[in-house]
Order: C-alpha cells, then sequence, then structure tokens
C-alpha cells in the first residue's frame, strides 16, 4: 500500500515539474508574470514531495518489506539500521530518486530567497532545474521505479509497478542484501558527496542558460553562482578522496585509483569544473574568456549527466549492455539534447560574448590561466578518450580491448605534472604586472622579455628550497627521472605559495604594526578567495607528493607462510603468529590472521589484523591490516583467493611510500574551499542594468 | 720454431676456450636446475598484474579473488615452470582470449587511434590555444602610465609589493 502512496507522489512531483517548465515558457513568451510565479512555486512543492517520497521509501528499507523489489534487492533482516537508511542510494532506482531529491533541494535553495533581485535569471533557472528534475523523475517513473512490488501470477513472481490480474502480492522472506564492499562508512557517505557535486554543478549551469537566454553578456551570472559553484567543486572532490580512500581502505589491492571507467566518470566533471573555477576569475577581473566559461559550464553539465549515466546504465562493461538497459538511451537522447540545445543558444549569443580585455603577453595571468585550462581539457581528453574508445573499437571491430592504467598514466602524469608546476607560476603572474612596470622603467626591453625577467625576478627565492629538495632526493639516490621531476615542481610550487603567504603577512605586520599570525589571518580573512585558492594549493601539493610516493615507489611480494614465518619487504619483516576464525554477530565469518611487524634492526613495531570476511550471501572481503606513518604504510593482506588453513596462509605485503600524504593533503584541499567558498559580507553585485566589465587592473590581476 | 709457439698458442687458445665454454655451459645449467624450482607468487603476480580477465571487468589478474582468475595465475605458474617466458605466456593468453586480456591494446592496426586521437586533440588544444594568444593579444595600452594601483598612497609604504597587498585589503573593507 505504502510502495503505491510512494508511487503515487512520484507520479504528482514528475506533474508538477513538466507543469512547472510549461509555465515558465508561458509565463515568458506571453508575458504573464503570475504564470512564472506559478512555475517557481511548482519547482518548489518538487522538494517537499520528493522528501516525502524518499522518506517512504527509506521507511520500506528499515521496516523491511521485502514486497517492494527494491528492498528486496539492497537490504536483509541483518542489515543494521543506518545502512538500510543508507541503502537508498545503494541501487539504481533508490539512488536516481535520490539525485531528484538533492537536485530539488538545491534549486528550491536557489529561488527561495533574492527572487526580486534575480528576477531576470531565476525564472529561466526555475526552468533548466525543473527540466533536470524531470528528465531524472522521468527515469524512476517510467523505467526505474523504486516502489515496484512483487506480484505472484500464474506464469511465477515478478515485479510490476500496477497490480497485473489476478495476482497477489508475493514478499520474500529475506533480502538479499547490500553488496558488502558497499557496507563500508566510506561508501555510505561517497556517494552523497558525489551526488552533492553533481547536482549543485546544475546552478551554475542553470544560471549560465538563463544569462544566454536573456542575452546579459557580462559576468553577473557568474557571481552570483561563485559559492555553487565552489561548493559543487567541494563536495565532487570530497566525493572523489572517499571513494579512494574507501578502494584503499576495502578493495584490498594497495592502491587508492584503478583509472575505473566509473571512477574517471566522476572525475571527469571534475576537471572541467576545476578549469571553470579557474577561468572564471578571467572574466570577473579582465571580461575576456567568455565564450570559453560558457562552454566549460556546459560541458560540466554534460559530463555529470554523462557520470550518472555512465554509474547507472551498464553501459562500461559492454556496448551490449547499453543496448540492454532501459535506461541507458533515455540518458543519451537526453544528454545529446540538452548538449545540442545549450550549444545553439551559445552559438545565437556567440559575438555578444566577446571578450572586453586584451592579453598583453604569455606571461601575463590571462594568458597562464588559459594554458591552465588547456592542461585540464588534456586531461579530460584523455580520460573521455579512454572510457569510450574501448566502446568504439567493439563497434567497430567486433572485438574488445581494455583500456587500463598504463594508458593514463603514461598520457596524463606529465599534464599533472605541468600542472603542479603552473599552479606555482602562475599566482606570480598576479605581481609580474607591477614588476613589469618597474621593469619597463628601468630599460626598454621587450614586453615579453620583461615579463619573463619579471617572473624570473620573483622566482629566485622560491627556487632554492626547491633546488635543495633535489639535491636532498639526489643524494638519498633516488634515481626515478620522474620522480624527481615530479617532487622538485612540487617542492618550488609548495615553496612559491609559502612565500606568498609570508610576503603578503609581514608586509601586512609591518604597516599595520601586526603581529605576523594576525597579520596572516587578517589577509586570509579579507581574501578568501585567494589565500583559500593558495591553500587549496599547498593541498593538491601535498597529494602530488603522497600520488608520486605510491606510484613511483610502490612495492609488494606475496608468499604462503607457515606460522612462525616471515617474509621481508622494503626493511620491513612481517610475521605471522596465528589465525582465528569465527562468526561475527551480524553473519559474517570473519578469519583473522595476527602478524608482527618488525623494523629493519630487527625492533618490534605493531602487530596487525589482515582480515577476511565472508558474508552470508557468499561474498567475501579483504580487509588489510595496515601499519600508517607519515613516512609509509605497510599494507598486509591475507588473501582469500589462494586458500588459508591454520598451518599455511598466504600474505601479500604492500609498501606503500608517502600515500598519507594524499589524505592530509585532502584535508588542506578542503579547509581551503571551505576558506575560499566561506560566505563574506558580500556586496550586492550591481543590480538588472547589463553593466559592463571594467577593465582594469586591480589587485591581484 | 715461432710457429711452432703459434700452433701451441692456437691449441692452448682452442682448449681454453673449450673449458670456458664447458664452464658456461655447466654453469647456465645450474642455473637452469635452480629454475625448476616453483616460481615464486611474486614472478606469477609480475604477469598476471598486466593482464585482465574477461569476466572481472576492470581487475587487474593478481588482485582478482574469483575462482576463475586464480585458475589463470595457477596456468601462469604452469607456464612459468615449464621455461616460457613473460612474452610467450601474455602472447598465449592474447591468442586465447583476444587482445582484451592485454591493460592496454596491441599497437596495431585500427588500436593505433586509441593512442593517437588524444595526441591529436591536445595538438589542436595548443594550436587553439595559441590562435587565441595571437586574436587576444595587444600591446600595452597607454593608460598603464595612470595605473590605479600607482595611485595615491603614503610614500612610506616603500615598496610595490606592500602597497599591493595594502590597496587589496581597503578594497575588500
Amino acid at each position: 500500500m505504502l510502495a503505491d502512496f510512494g508511487f503515487g507522489i512520484l507520479l504528482v512531483t514528475f506533474l508538477a515539474s513538466l507543469y512547472s517548465i510549461v509555465a515558465s515558457l508561458y509565463g515568458h513568451l506571453a508575458h504573464r508574470p503570475k504564470w512564472v510565479e506559478s512555475a517557481r512555486l511548482s519547482m518548489q512543492l518538487t522538494f517537499p514531495l520528493l522528501t516525502l517520497a524518499s522518506l517512504t521509501l527509506i521507511y520500506l528499507l528499515v521496516s523491511g518489506d521485502f514486497n517492494v523489489k527494491f528492498v528486496y534487492e539492497v537490504t536483509s533482516r541483518d542489515m543494521p539500521t543506518y545502512l538500510k537508511v543508507t541503502a537508498l542510494w545503494g541501487g539504481q532506482s533508490g539512488s536516481l530518486l535520490f539525485w531528484s531529491w538533492l537536485m530539488s533541494a538545491f534549486a528550491t535553495a536557489v529561488t527561495l530567497r533574492k527572487w526580486e533581485r534575480d528576477r531576470e535569471f531565476l525564472p529561466w533557472v526555475t526552468m533548466v532545474a525543473s527540466i533536470t528534475i524531470a528528465f531524472f523523475l522521468g527515469l524512476n517513473v517510467f523505467f526505474e521505479n523504486p516502489f515496484q512490488r512483487f506480484w505472484q501470477t500464474f506464469q511465477g513472481v515478478d515485479a510490476y509497478t500496477f497490480r497485473p490480474a489476478n495476482a497477489i502480492p508475493f514478499a520474500p522472506e529475506d533480502g538479499r542484501g547490500l553488496n558488502p564492499l558497499l557496507r563500508h562508512p566510506g561508501m555510505v557517505i561517497h556517494p552523497p558527496m558525489l551526488y552533492l557535486g553533481f547536482v549543485a554543478y546544475v546552478i551554475p549551469f542553470a544560471f549560465a542558460i538563463a544569462a544566454l537566454i536573456t542575452g546579459r553578456a557580462d559576468d553577473r551570472w557568474i557571481r552570483l553562482t561563485r559559492r555553487w559553484s565552489l561548493t559543487a567543486w567541494l563536495f565532487l572532490s570530497l566525493g572523489l578522496v572517499l571513494g579512494g580512500r574507501w578502494a584503499y581502505d576495502v578493495l584490498g589491492w594497495g592502491g587508492y585509483w584503478a583509472w575505473d571507467p566509473v571512477e574517471i566518470a566522476a572525475f571527469m566533471p571534475w576537471l572541467t569544473g576545476t578549469a571553470f573555477l579557474h577561468s572564471v576569475m578571467i572574466q570577473e577581473k579582465r571580461g575576456m574568456l567568455k565564450r570559453w566559461n560558457m562552454i566549460l559550464i556546459i560541458l560540466t553539465y554534460s559530463l555529470v549527466v554523462f557520470g550518472t549515466f555512465l554509474t547507472r546504465s551498464g553501459v562500461l562493461s559492454s556496448v551490449h549492455a547499453f543496448a540492454q538497459s532501459e535506461i541507458g538511451p533515455a540518458f543519451f537522447i537526453f544528454i545529446g539534447v540538452t548538449l545540442v540545445a545549450s550549444v545553439a543558444l551559445l552559438i545565437y549569443r556567440w559575438d555578444s560574448l566577446h571578450a572586453e580585455g586584451q592579453m598583453h603577453s604569455m606571461f601575463s595571468r590571462e594568458a597562464l590561466f588559459l594554458l591552465n585550462n588547456l592542461l585540464f581539457m588534456g586531461i579530460l581528453v584523455i580520460c573521455f578518450w579512454g572510457v569510450i574508445s574501448p566502446l568504439i573499437t567493439e563497434l567497430v571491430t567486433g572485438s574488445k580491448v581494455t583500456v587500463g592504467p598504463p594508458y593514463y598514466e603514461r598520457a596524463a602524469g606529465p599534464l599533472f605534472a605541468l600542472l603542479v608546476l603552473l599552479m606555482g607560476i602562475a599566482p606570480l603572474s598576479a605581481w609580474g604586472h607591477i614588476t613589469l612596470k618597474n621593469l619597463a622603467a628601468q630599460n626598454g626591453l621587450e614586453l615579453e622579455k620583461r615579463y619573463a625577467l619579471a617572473i624570473a625576478k620573483l622566482l629566485w627565492k622560491p627556487a632554492i628550497p626547491a633546488v635543495l629538495v633535489l639535491i636532498g632526493l639526489l643524494a638519498a639516490g633516488i634515481t626515478n627521472i620522474y620522480a624527481l621531476i615530479g617532487l622538485t615542481f612540487a617542492a618550488l610550487t609548495a615553496s612559491i605559495t609559502l612565500y606568498e603567504f609570508w610576503r603578503a603577512a609581514r608586509a601586512r605586520g609591518r604597516a599595520q604594526k601586526e603581529h605576523f599570525f594576525l597579520a596572516l589571518w587578517n589577509l586570509a580573512g579579507r581574501n578568501r578567495r585567494r589565500y583559500g585558492g593558495y591553500i587549496i594549493h599547498l593541498g593538491v601539493i601535498l597529494m602530488a607528493v603522497g600520488i608520486i610516493g605510491i606510484e613511483m615507489f610502490q612495492s609488494e611480494t606475496q608468499r604462503s607462510l607457515a606460522v612462525g614465518e616471515s617474509i621481508q619487504l622494503a626493511g620491513y619483516t612481517v610475521r605471522y603468529d596465528s589465525l582465528a576464525q569465527f562468526p561475527a554477530n551480524d553473519g559474517r565469518w570473519v578469519t583473522r590472521a595476527v602478524v608482527s611487524v618488525f623494523d629493519k634492526n630487527g625492533q618490534f613495531l605493531t602487530e596487525l589484523y589482515p582480515r577476511y570476511d565472508v558474508y552470508s550471501d557468499g561474498q567475501p572481503m579483504t580487509i588489510p591490516g595496515v601499519r600508517s606513518t607519515l613516512a609509509d604504510d605497510l599494507y598486509v593482506l591475507l588473501i582469500n583467493w589462494e586458500g588459508v588453513t591454520s598451518q599455511i596462509a598466504p600474505f601479500k605485503v604492500y609498501h606503500n611510500p608517502l600515500v598519507n600524504w594524499l589524505w592530509l593533503g585532502a584535508f588542506v584541499f578542503i579547509f581551503g574551499t571551505l576558506i575560499a567558498a566561506w560566505p563574506e559580507a558580500e556586496r550586492e553585485p550591481l543590480p538588472a542594468q547589463a553593466r559592463k566589465t571594467k577593465t582594469v587592473y586591480q589587485p591581484g590581476d | 720454431m715461432r710457429n711452432m709457439w703459434n700452433d701451441g698458442f692456437v691449441k692452448k687458445a682452442f682448449l681454453a676456450l673449450f673449458l670456458g665454454l664447458l664452464l658456461a655451459l655447466m654453469g647456465v645449467g645450474g642455473v637452469l636446475a635452480q629454475d625448476t624450482q616453483p616460481p615464486t607468487d611474486d614472478e606469477v603476480n609480475a604477469i598476471a598484474r598486466q593482464l585482465f580477465c574477461p569476466v572481472c571487468e576492470n581487475t587487474p589478474l593478481d588482485v582478482c579473488p574469483t575462482e576463475a582468475c586464480k585458475q589463470w595465475r595457477e596456468l601462469i605458474r604452469l607456464k612459468l615452470s615449464e621455461g616460457w617466458t613473460e612474452e610467450q605466456i601474455k602472447q598465449y593468453f592474447v591468442d586465447q582470449y583476444g587482445a582484451r586480456v592485454l591493460s592496454e591494446p596491441p599497437r596495431q592496426g585500427w588500436y593505433w587511434l586509441i593512442y593517437l586521437v588524444p595526441v591529436a586533440l591536445l595538438l589542436v588544444g595548443v594550436y587553439i590555444l595559441f590562435r587565441a594568444y595571437q586574436s587576444m593579444r595587444a600591446p600595452l595600452p597607454a593608460q598603464e602610465a595612470s595605473d590605479p594601483v600607482a595611485s595615491p598612497l603614503p610614500a612610506s609604504l616603500g615598496d610595490d609589493y606592500l602597497r599591493r597587498v595594502e590597496e587589496e585589503l581597503k578594497k575588500r573593507t
């Protein structure tokens, strides 16, 4: 009964979102503000409705109503309640509902306030958001109804939305339960973070489309959605990092990122989103790159839907899966239509989006930001092609190929290294301009040379620590050329960034007679965007160090050990002490080994407990025992797949140098994003009349 | 006399060479004898890491827990113990199951596209960027002289950097 209620709500919400689209269009075309207002209200109605639908589904999940197919598929009696709640996004139909729910929450939040101020944009924002919500709800209503129930007919048991003739409801004894791999706290919050990131990107896209439709060529849409873009970016980054951490903890292959197409699907909107985050600054400051920013946000939106599509449709395993998947073609059509419509709008407004400013040098901030965008786009192309080329190959040649990690690492590695370097140099160009003037006064050099000189002048002091790091690395006997390049770039960029902080704080401290740290605090507080950005950069550098550590210097070994025997790896000795097998209270069968870890002097370090759990449905899960320090992780796996007895057990040991810098960097990164996105008493953007972006040089340009 | 010595030298040289070869062969034989010990897990994994079984999408063979993959690893172990090289073993799996078992496609025929398209697109990107630089390029305008940054601030503040920082904070407050 409750399931029918839930489906009824979905249907009503779907109709409300369709009405919202039609009413906002009609209101505009017929100049009837009441219709526009009605569209807004009906769009806002979707949020309480979808909340009700989601709560209904959660209630069904928690109460274990296995008559509902979705409940049967993702829960079982022995699951704890919190997992039953989070099972909402543990399967396809539920996660689509969850997507729409988040989307309607964000869209409502946007249109609830400041409607009068943004009267120009918001009706169109309503329409774009409603189209998106309507699409995802449509998937739920027509293809993937989470409220489908099992019915017993003469033909047997099957799931239907509506009761077939002569059918009686059927409820299995117990559900299949959530995939054990997904029963991890990281997996519980990883999908919502990704979804929040995905959904939040719809907001800047909606404003961009509104700007295209209304013909406003200035940066107002960017200023209005700056915080939304940052929020989206924050959540997407969080989602990616949590996913990596989850993989590291649970998947049992000693890594955090496998270049799996599903990972890449979430990574691609992040790439365009990051490029967007940078290039909008050029439009805000200089009135340039207007078309490019439009292209970036349109791409981001398409990739968000594409990402949801890739993870949901099953297209990745094979093109044939795509044909079988019911929602595959729907996604394909939706992405196609929205992309074509957006691009058509962009072309329509192309001429009005001309650049107001001009670029003066290859070393100017604008030029370096463009280079940044090129690198991000380069990585995007590599990722996109890596995901779709096996599908194209299968279509053309009929045979399948794997495009695996070596392809991505070889192609994207150098681009990442360049990005790290650019991250250091680009902020310098902010000051390059004024130093340039001084240099110009001193001599009559050519512009390019002056810029280069200005940057060199700013660069030499921070370069000293980088050179010292390089010498230290060489002295330590590191000969891997890629690691040397990567770590030197990282050191240089870190030192430039820290130097920027130090210089600014010292200057302010001297002028305002403030203590150094107070000055630092005030600086960061006053220009959160820049200094938050620098902190993000520092976080990325820490992450880069961790990534270089594990990618370049990871070592591993595997052997079957009898009790008392040991294996050596990277100066560590791991001794197998004992093994225990016991049932856990949630139906798992746990096999847990005890191993002792010694350092190279034979000093006892710690005990680790690698184990594997077999769930009641036979699904195994390998949990490593990890000794973590800032220098390295010793990651010990008891590998169930080779047959374990109490006498002999196979172990796989990974030595992952510096990997914790990756997680540490992620914290710094998130801290920086929070600083950059933290609300400040913002001057209201200028009201409605078209305002030309002023092309003046402001500090920090 | 000299000839005789020469002959003797040649004979000795041949003998030395013969003995050397014999020793070398014995040495190799010894190594071969050692190699008949079962291959280690690490040797198996080193090859397995580069292979993907057709069933387990995107999971490299060395860490795949399924029964089928376990059998593949045993097969690698068997081939290794029979003295097959890494290349032969990989080729064996390619012959049996197609190119998809490799972690990246072989560089031949159609598969070249997989490698070349990103490079081509990247070059197009560089070209577009270059054009963008050129089209947006302009000499420094004359108004530079009256740059707002250079505008009234106490001369006591000294260096440009400090002035910029202060200017910025003023703007923000």
